[in-house]
């Protein structure tokens, strides 16, 4: 852990250190002049340790085989069945199709969610209409609800138009995110002077054209940040897909539940399952995790 | 609420294209057309919205009234409260509503506790900043299915890790599925793992916000870090800690996932010994097919949430008071 072999920091020139272009850097705070004693990465490093873990523990289970998984003294390295066990989970649990399935839902909603909420955020932030405070408020009060208070009805909503086991009955309800409604519009009304909105207004403009030509490369940070969370919750959604959709036509932690639930009995088997399952997101999150922390300590800082 | 405190008026009307006397009748298309047009930038979220969000949330209410099962989930026929007292003479009911409410807090506290003191280090000035950040919230980016299937197996009673390491360190080992305890002290562990870095980074951010010359003059008057800690990052911190004791409050009252894949039983344990609320409504709508019946319980556990995000509220806003007035 590289954390943890750190030698101490340079001596105290009273800047923070530049962090890497893109990211904003934040004033204020106790730890901008102090320095982390050894004992912090000590602490950080077990934390680290900690989360890692279970990781590399699926990995290891992944590579061996089930007979390995029984041993008295566990083994702590991989073993060589890694591809054995993927071939068996293909074969057994079918999740090549379940994979499919995660990415068209996921895709769907993440497209579909950042357009919808971008285009809403914007009327939020930067245009006047009648009932706009109350729509705001509206939307932002039913984040507090629990989904579990709609599911009831909404399962009867996509019984009666014959949704259910097909995708469409998890990607619809899945573009509805107050959340995002919320992101963008703090994001534009920080991020977007009225200056230049009214400046096109002058030249003749549209809103529809300010929309494009304005707003959206404006708000592109915005709305990647919006959709890399929008993909990774939709990809790990776990509550509604498996009441909406079943084995035939299951998405990845839909495979993994009846993984779980005693469908297939070989540790091994299921964690290859498990990591399978878990590999794109991770794979998203080493590609894009700096702006996803970002995302997630901006969207902590609420007005 | 504060959010739309914060709004800014919107830009004032652009004084040089007012309609001049010959384009009169293009102009006021024009202007009637700014006018509706923002409904047209909202319109694809609101449909949505009411269609899959709202509408279901106020249903709700209205199901829980009813005998409605899964399999005629057309035919609803009038109940009144009968879900209602059903429940409440219902024994798993109270044992779900019970640990609902002990997994909660064997959860929360210690993530929360443990997230304020790794922000409080991730605040220090560090080598490898970005990558420690990115690197605990880890976690946060695998799904609760993921998660527990790994957790169910480390905590396996006769070939899992933990029971292992127990070993070693000379312990016997724990049947973390069948004891109430240990299987509680599992299933909050999962829980625990993957929010505690989320958290962090949410007091991290919070952390950030407390303007640097309140530790100068905490520094002056001679405070040691601790006391800094304890009288300026803390009540700094307030709102962010409200904020997170009401988010993981919400989360721990619809807690699902981890109760239903540990063992892959829909009871929640051969005696209920771990089944949260939201289990307990599953079982009940998609085992046992009686929607009327789970949306009673759904609607319970909303009424919960008031409930306890109301006492969170009300102690925050008291403390508050009682600290100004000193």
């Amino acid at each position: 852990m590289t954390a943890l072999v750190a030698p101490p920091t340079a001596p105290e020139t009273g800047r923070p250190p530049q962090d890497p272009p893109g990211k904003r850097v934040r004033k204020g705070g106790a730890g901008r002049t102090m320095k982390g004693g050894w004992l912090s990465y000590l602490i950080l490093g077990f934390a680290l340790l900690i989360s890692a873990f279970p990781f590399y523990w699926t990995i290891v289970a992944a590579s061996r085989s089930n007979a390995d998984m029984a041993q008295v003294p566990p083994s702590l390295l991989p073993g060589s069945n890694l591809i054995k066990n993927f071939d068996a989970v293909l074969e057994e649990a079918d999740i090549g199709k379940a994979l499919l399935n995660s990415l068209i839902v996921s895709s769907s909603i993440t497209l579909g969610t950042v357009l919808c909420c971008t285009l809403a955020g914007f009327a939020f932030a930067k245009l006047k209409f009648r009932g706009r405070g109350a729509l705001l408020t509206l939307t932002i009060g039913t984040m507090m609800i629990p989904p579990q208070l709609g599911v009831i009805p909404l399962f009867m909503l996509i019984a009666e138009l014959q949704w259910v086991n097909q995708l469409q009955a998890v990607i619809l309800p899945g573009l509805v995110s107050a959340f995002g409604v919320f992101f963008m519009r703090q994001y534009l009304v920080q991020s977007l002077p009225d200056e230049l909105i009214e400046a096109a207004r002058v030249d003749g403009a549209s809103t529809a054209r300010i929309f494009w030509s304005i707003v959206i490369p404006i708000a592109r940070p915005g709305m990647a940040v919006l959709g890399m969370l929008t993909f990774m919750t939709a990809w790990n959604d776990f509550f509604w897909p498996i009441i909406a959709l079943s084995s035939q036509e299951p998405t990845v932690q839909v495979a993994l539940r009846q993984l779980g639930g005693g469908y297939v009995n070989d540790q091994s088997v299921i964690m290859a399952g498990t990591l399978l399952g878990t590999l794109p997101v991770l794979l998203v999150f080493g590609l894009l995790g700096r702006q996803i922390v970002g995302g997630i300590m901006q969207g902590a800082v609420k007005g | 609420m504060s959010l739309t405190a914060t709004a800014k008026a919107g830009p004032s009307r652009p004084a040089g294209t007012g309609p001049g006397p010959d384009d009169g009748r293009a102009a006021a298309l024009r202007r009637t057309w700014r006018k509706a047009s923002p409904y047209a930038y909202i319109a694809p979220f609101f449909t949505l919205f009411l269609a899959f969000g709202l509408f279901p949330l106020l249903y709700t209410a209205f199901v829980s009234l009813y005998r409605v099962e899964l399999q005629t989930s057309g035919e609803m026929e009038w109940r009144g409260i009968a879900n209602y007292t059903a429940l409440f003479t219902d024994e798993y009911f109270w044992i779900s509503l019970r640990n609902t409410f002990t997994i909660g807090v064997l959860s929360t506290v210690p993530q929360l506790a443990m997230a304020l003191g790794l922000a409080h280090l991730l605040n220090y000035k560090l080598r490898g900043r970005t990558f420690i950040r990115t690197a605990i919230l880890l976690p946060y980016a695998t799904s609760v299915a993921a998660a527990t299937l790994v957790f169910a197996q480390l905590f396996g009673r006769d070939f899992g890790l933990i029971n292992y390491a127990i070993g070693l360190v000379g312990f016997d080992p724990v049947d973390w599925q069948t004891g109430t305890v240990a299987s509680q002290i599992a299933v909050s562990t999962i829980v625990i793992w993957r929010w505690t870095g989320y958290n962090a980074l949410i007091y991290l951010a919070g952390m950030q916000s407390i303007p640097h010359e309140l530790y100068e003059a905490a520094e002056m008057d001679g405070a040691s870090r601790w006391r800094q800690f304890i009288h300026v990052t803390l009540p700094g911190l307030r709102p962010t800690i409200i904020f997170t004791v009401i988010i993981s409050t919400i989360g721990a009252t619809q807690l699902f996932g981890e109760p239903l894949l540990f063992e892959g039983s829909i009871s929640g344990g051969i005696s209920h010994q771990y089944q949260t609320l939201g289990l307990y409504m599953y079982e009940q709508g998609w085992g046992f097919f009686h929607l009327g019946r789970a949306a009673a319980i759904a609607w319970v556990m909303f009424v919960l949430i008031v409930v306890l995000v109301g006492v969170n509220a009300l102690i925050a806003r008291r403390r508050a008071r009682k600290e100004a007035g000193r």
